[in-house]
């Protein structure tokens, strides 16, 4: 009798055990791979949606093909992947993850958790433009990301809803606040927008903001080193607040994608978001008639020779299992031919290389790339430009009070700059 | 109708009959061998293996991230921990236009559930006590909401809300530019909207807390409050209510509680933005994503802590002391 008591107990001791060993296991569950071999390379992908999915599926396929390495792919819900990026990359990342470029991907490259991939780009180089040089190195000035597609934010609009009233293209900030004006009396929401997702307001404070203030401005209030209490940044906020008035009414309740359906209805004239707005032109003849032009110039000193354009792209992880491996497969992915495989299932961005064959583009896409490459600067998005936490925990709750009641700014614009202080100060 | 309605109170189960004499103890060889030193080491484990995971996973990680609460940490190796002292709270004190919303929100929500769906639920509960027909569909339809999860809740709710697409605004035709109702958006309206989708659950959970406390209430009780010609208002508040003392004070500490820890029906609903902000959602803010202030984000849950303490504590000093002298 005992002795079975013992042996239950000891069992029920395995037990525990198990699972005292699944703990750690759990958080390294990212790794769940841990082939040594090197016939394969592991990817942690962001890519959740469908789209973009098949797209990357193809490219590995490509890869597999051409190489005769395999490809694990361990593809996590895009937001999730986001959220735990901190701690995926400081346990047992995958040899190669998707990562975005700019401050985002030079944070972890300063943290360590990114491996330079110099060699690379020994390689790849040539395929890219100068913008792109940039956007892929770390503030050490070594290389840590191959990109592969981008896209640019720029105001949208239905062709035929231009030509039915008869509007222009406004190219300065006086046409435009003209245009705006025309079209609320012409019955039309001058700007679809919508903020509940706090995020596209950063978009219409970086447009103005490098407009009015240049790029390097945009480059050092991001980097934390100029002061949101300066009258620059007064200036981008009376700027805006000048139009908000013919913005859509009650922005912060409202997701972007019910603001993009406005203007699928012809029920708005304008829309200022990234080229990703067509992802809610379902219909094929709505989809013809979408049409862009780059954000107005409101500072002749500066043009319009700055552009938005957040590029996505492919990172090292700092002690991949298969180095050889995965340094294939990045010299791949900075091929032409691969962003053209890519593309091909998902046509809403464009090649982040400047020698992939754009023939095959869509008009719309024709234009973005015409865009982006006649650019003198690429600026990523105010969460890729700057400290995450700063714009997630302060800007996103400041853009949006603004949005919603303009006035008081100069406490608001204090406010940020105590907040920001503390968090750039630390660490 | 069901049994769930009748007023009789089940029997106390018979005394099972004691079982066949019980096996017999092998007659005591002495301390050393009644446990082996293999006995020994297996109780240890048996008591040291459950010990050392809930000191490591409740009393490890609630004191490190109170002691995490005066350091500054992005999540990134330990190595990059400071100590900063009450910076933390100070900034949130001071400089967080989050903060103070943030508590005041959570004081209104409990405010509001106890004044609002709590009475609702136990007058739900007090008609369904009567026997009525119908009782278990009408209890079923209260009750449903409680089932859902609360982010389901949310995504209903979020529907009806909706500003451009959503019932109401679809219905009373404020949708249009002009006279626009901006459920989600608008600061002043927001809250209140999340509330009664809150309420919505709360009342159900509170009615079937009631309607258990109803069932325990001694029929004699009425009965003899009926003889003395007490009419069904006088039998409620002076014989009934009374007697749902000790419901009232589980209904308050749940109440608290789900005051306290509202969150996932803010987060679904727009993620505790302009008007919204809850102390739980402050925290998440700013533990989780990329590049963390896992500092920050503690000094918060601890200030949190400390609410929940505040209320806690005398309950359970209330709770224990009627214990002993019982």
């Amino acid at each position: 009798m005992p002795g079975t008591t013992r042996r239950t107990v000891l069992r029920g001791l395995g037990g525990a055990a198990v699972l005292g060993a699944g703990i750690p296991l759990l958080s390294a569950c990212a790794g769940n791979s841990a082939s040594s071999d090197t016939k394969t390379v592991t990817v942690g992908s962001n890519a959740s949606d469908a789209v973009p999915k098949k797209a990357y599926g193809d490219v590995y396929a490509a890869f597999t093909k051409q190489s005769g390495i395999e490809v694990t792919l361990n593809t996590k819900d895009h937001n999730t992947f986001q959220e735990q990026i901190n701690s995926y990359l400081q346990g047992t990342p995958d040899d190669v993850f998707q990562w975005f470029a700019g401050y985002r991907m030079q944070f972890f490259a300063e943290k360590g958790l990114a491996t330079p991939i110099d060699d690379v780009w020994k390689t790849i180089g040539g395929n890219f433009p100068p913008a792109m040089h940039d956007l892929s190195k770390g503030q050490d000035g070594k290389y840590y990301l191959v990109p592969l597609t981008t896209s640019p934010w720029a105001v949208f609009y239905r062709k035929s809803v231009f030509e039915k009233h008869g509007y222009e293209v406004p190219t300065t900030w006086d046409a435009y606040v003209a245009l705006c004006r025309r079209m609320k009396k012409d019955g039309l929401v001058p700007i679809a927008y919508g903020d509940k997702d706090a995020w596209p307001a950063m978009g219409s404070f970086d447009q103005i903001n490098f407009r009015l203030n240049g790029y390097d401005f945009h480059v050092e209030l991001m980097a934390g080193k100029a002061s949101w209490t300066d009258a620059k940044v007064r200036k981008v906020f009376d700027t805006w607040a000048e139009t908000l008035p013919y913005h859509q009414e009650g922005a912060v309740g409202r997701t972007w994608q019910d603001a993009a359906q406005t203007l699928v209805a012809k029920k708005a004239g304008m829309y200022m978001l990234g080229m990703f707005v067509a992802q809610q032109f379902t219909d094929k003849a709505d989809l013809d008639d979408l049409d862009f032009f780059a954000f107005p110039e409101i500072d002749p000193a500066y043009g319009q020779d700055t552009v938005e354009a957040p590029t996505d792209g492919i990172m090292l992880s700092k002690k991949p299992r298969n180095h050889a491996g995965s340094v294939k497969l990045l010299e791949f992915l900075g091929t032409p031919q691969a962003e053209e495989t890519y593309l091909k299932a998902d046509p809403s961005l464009i090649a982040a290389s400047s020698k992939a064959d754009t023939s095959a583009y869509s008009a719309l896409q024709k234009k973005a790339y015409a865009m982006i490459s006649g650019a003198k600067h690429l600026t990523q998005f105010m969460d890729r430009d700057s400290r995450p936490d700063f714009t997630s925990t302060v800007m996103q709750p400041a853009l949006q009070k603004f949005v919603r009641d303009p006035k008081g700014i100069d406490g608001l614009l204090s406010s940020i700059e105590r907040q920001k202080k503390t968090i750039f100060a630390s660490g | 109708m069901s049994s769930e309605t009748t007023t009789t109170i089940p029997q106390a189960a018979a005394e099972p009959p004691s079982g066949p004499a019980t096996p017999k103890k092998r007659a005591p060889q002495g301390h050393r061998r009644l446990l082996t030193r293999r006995d020994r080491i297996t109780l240890g484990l048996m008591a040291g293996v459950p010990t050392v995971l809930h000191v490591a996973l409740v009393w490890v990680t609630a004191l490190a991230s109170i002691a995490l609460a005066f350091t500054s940490w992005d999540g990134i190796g330990f190595g990059s921990i400071t100590w900063v002292g009450l910076d933390n709270f100070k900034q949130l004190f001071s400089d967080n236009p989050q903060f103070w919303p943030a508590v005041q929100h959570n004081v209104i929500w409990f405010v509001v559930l106890i004044l609002i769906p709590t009475p609702f639920g136990l007058f739900l509960a007090v008609q369904l006590d009567k026997r009525i027909r119908f009782s278990r569909v009408y209890q079923t339809a209260f009750f449903l909401p409680v089932v859902v999860s609360l982010a389901v809740t949310g995504f209903v709710w979020q529907l009806v809300y909706n500003p451009d697409t959503g019932l109401i605004n679809s219905l009373v035709g404020a949708n249009e530019p002009g006279h626009y109702i901006d459920w989600i958006g608008d600061p002043d309206l927001n809250l209140w909207a999340v509330l009664v989708a809150a309420s919505w659950r709360h009342a159900g959970y509170m009615m079937i807390l009631y309607l258990a406390g109803l069932k325990s209430v001694d029929p004699a009780l009425r009965e003899a409050s009926a003889l003395d010609g007490a009419n069904e208002w006088q039998t409620f508040r002076n014989v009934v209510f009374p007697t749902l003392r000790p419901t009232n004070t589980v209904v308050l500490v749940v109440t608290i509680i789900e005051a306290l820890r509202a969150f996932d029906l803010v987060f679904v609903f727009n993620k505790g933005a302009q008007g919204t902000e809850l102390l739980s959602i402050l925290v998440t803010n700013n533990i989780i994503g990329e590049s963390s202030r896992i500092g920050y984000g503690s000094a918060i849950a601890v200030v949190l802590l400390v609410i929940s303490l505040a209320v806690i504590v005398p309950y359970l000093i209330a709770t224990f002391r009627k214990e002993r002298r019982a």
